[in-house]
């Protein structure tokens, strides 16, 4: 078997396919856990009692335990109550509920710290409640919070590898199939490693651009 | 009850505390269309938390506020149909800091009034023009000096179309350097017969433009009248000393900065 070949077709080829997978999951994964967490976020600050202490509890639920606990749950516990998720699924439904509930912490972070007099303005203007956290806050609050998110979001990315755990052939898994299989594991990880590092830098750069494209004028 | 159809406010015995502690004990007055009413008192006497109760930023505990014979108080309405036609202007601006000046004035009137957006542009622009700052329409809160800040935030005010607008104390965050220009954007306002209730510690002012001055101690209106007879004729005593105290403190007259 020549180098070539293996480097083609045993190794990048399986890989790429892995990378797309890992793709797809984190493509999906980021927003809408940026959206669960911005809901989040916004019900326990603006919420009434009930709203505000089950959007406690749940973040408290997720940050607390361990999220391969918690894709366990979904893909082999769900089962037995009669919800069937695939592989895929499982994982982004995970990476979602998961990733939200620490989006959510940045993001309520960044509304409490924005002055109680932006809120007052709005609402003397004749805003409703909805409007001023949508066109007033959420606006500040989320630039506020594109650091802490950022991070998150490249937690994400390479924790998304735990999707291997519940069958997934992720970018992970398959690296892990082909050197148990030819047994070449430096050689194999190291190439996971420089994709995952890859999609990291991408993502990095894109955020950093974002976060200076959103920059306020004059504010430190 | 016959109403005047000139009065374009009136506060009829507003009361309230905070946990136990009674800040507004039955506070009553009436504003004329045109007419500017400035309202003193030492700090903590109440006088944000009264202009709050006014368009309900805080509910009052008791007591009833109406606009142009509607009562705001107890409405069926959307307390927010009332709170675009009653502008408020803050101590410390509270201008939206992610939106550029023209923004600020603009915002208002596209999300709450819904109005098209290239007529609220225009709309927004005359109103910048009108406090001297259509050529900082496009720089942010954070890139305006303090003066200007005030500025767009009573073009904000007057872009609504208000019936009537609430300052709180406008020009007390300001270096004294800066307090002119906003006077002299209210004095502007009052001339051309806007209806105002002020609070205030520029007594110059005050006596230049006030119709009334309302004196507020200890949760109660003390006393009230022409700049003329609070400063020169005086029911009590505790007026004149209180006048005297804040005029030396923030001198006579605005015109002199
Ligand atoms: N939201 C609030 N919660 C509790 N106490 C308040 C609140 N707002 C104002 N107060 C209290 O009410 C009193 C009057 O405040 P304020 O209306 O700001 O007075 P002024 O504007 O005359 O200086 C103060 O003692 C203040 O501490
Ligand atoms: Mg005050």
């Amino acid at each position: 078997m020549s180098e070539f070949y293996f480097i083609r077709n045993i190794l990048l080829l399986p890989l790429l396919e892995g990378t797309l997978i890992t793709i797809k999951l984190i493509a999906l994964s980021i927003p809408l856990g940026l959206i669960l967490g911005i809901l989040l976020a916004v019900g326990r600050v603006y919420g009434n009692k009930l709203i505000s202490s089950l959007c406690a509890a749940y973040v408290i639920f997720f940050r607390g335990t361990p999220l391969l606990v918690q894709l366990f749950i979904l893909y082999y516990g769900l089962p037995s109550i009669g919800i069937f998720f695939s592989p895929l699924t499982a994982a982004i439904i995970g990476f979602i509920l998961c990733s939200g509930a620490y989006h959510s912490e940045y993001i309520r972070g960044a509304i409490q710290s924005i002055k109680g007099g932006q809120m007052m303005a709005a609402e003397a203007l004749g805003m409703s409640r909805v409007q001023a956290i949508l066109y007033i806050i959420l606006p500040q609050a989320l630039r506020r919070a594109i650091p802490g998110c950022s991070n998150e979001i490249i937690y994400l990315v390479k924790y998304s590898s735990l999707a291997f755990m519940v069958t997934l052939i992720e970018l992970t898994g398959a690296g892990k199939i082909i050197a148990s299989r030819y047994f070449k594991y430096t050689e194999v990880f190291l190439v996971v490693g420089i994709i995952y590092l890859l999609m990291v830098s991408v993502i990095t750069k894109f955020l950093n651009m974002l976060e200076k494209k959103l920059e306020i004028p004059g504010l430190e | 009850m016959q109403r005047d159809k000139d009065i374009v406010l009136e506060v009829e015995d507003i009361h309230k505390k905070y946990r136990e502690e009674k800040i507004l004990k039955g506070v009553s007055f009436k504003v004329k269309k045109g007419e500017t009413k400035v309202i003193i008192g030492p700090s903590g006497t109440g006088k944000s938390t009264l202009l709050r109760c006014i368009n309900q930023l805080t509910i009052p505990d008791r007591g009833r506020v109406w606009l142009e014979g509607e009562e705001v108080t107890h409405t069926k309405k959307s307390i927010n149909q009332f709170r675009q036609k009653i502008g408020m202007v803050f101590q410390d601006f509270n201008l939206f800091d992610h939106l550029t000046a023209l923004g600020n004035v603009e915002i208002g009137l596209i999300k709450v009034k819904g109005m098209d957006k290239n007529k609220a542009r225009q709309k927004a622009m005359e109103e910048l023009r009108q406090v001297g700052l259509e050529n900082q329409a496009y720089l942010y809160p954070a890139q305006l000096s303090g003066g200007q800040k005030q500025r767009v935030s009573i073009a904000r005010a007057l872009a609504m179309d208000p019936k009537v607008i609430l300052f709180d104390e406008p020009t007390s965050a300001l270096d004294p350097e800066l307090i002119g220009e906003v006077l002299e954007a209210i004095k502007n306002l009052a001339i051309q017969g806007m209806t105002m209730v002020l609070v205030t510690h520029e007594m110059g002012f005050a006596r230049s433009v006030a119709n009334e001055i309302i004196f507020i101690e200890n949760g109660k209106i003390l006393e009230s009248g022409s700049p003329y007879k609070l400063f020169n004729n005086p029911k009590y005593e505790r007026t004149r000393r209180f006048l005297k105290k804040i005029t030396e403190l923030y001198g006579e007259s605005s015109e002199k900065r």
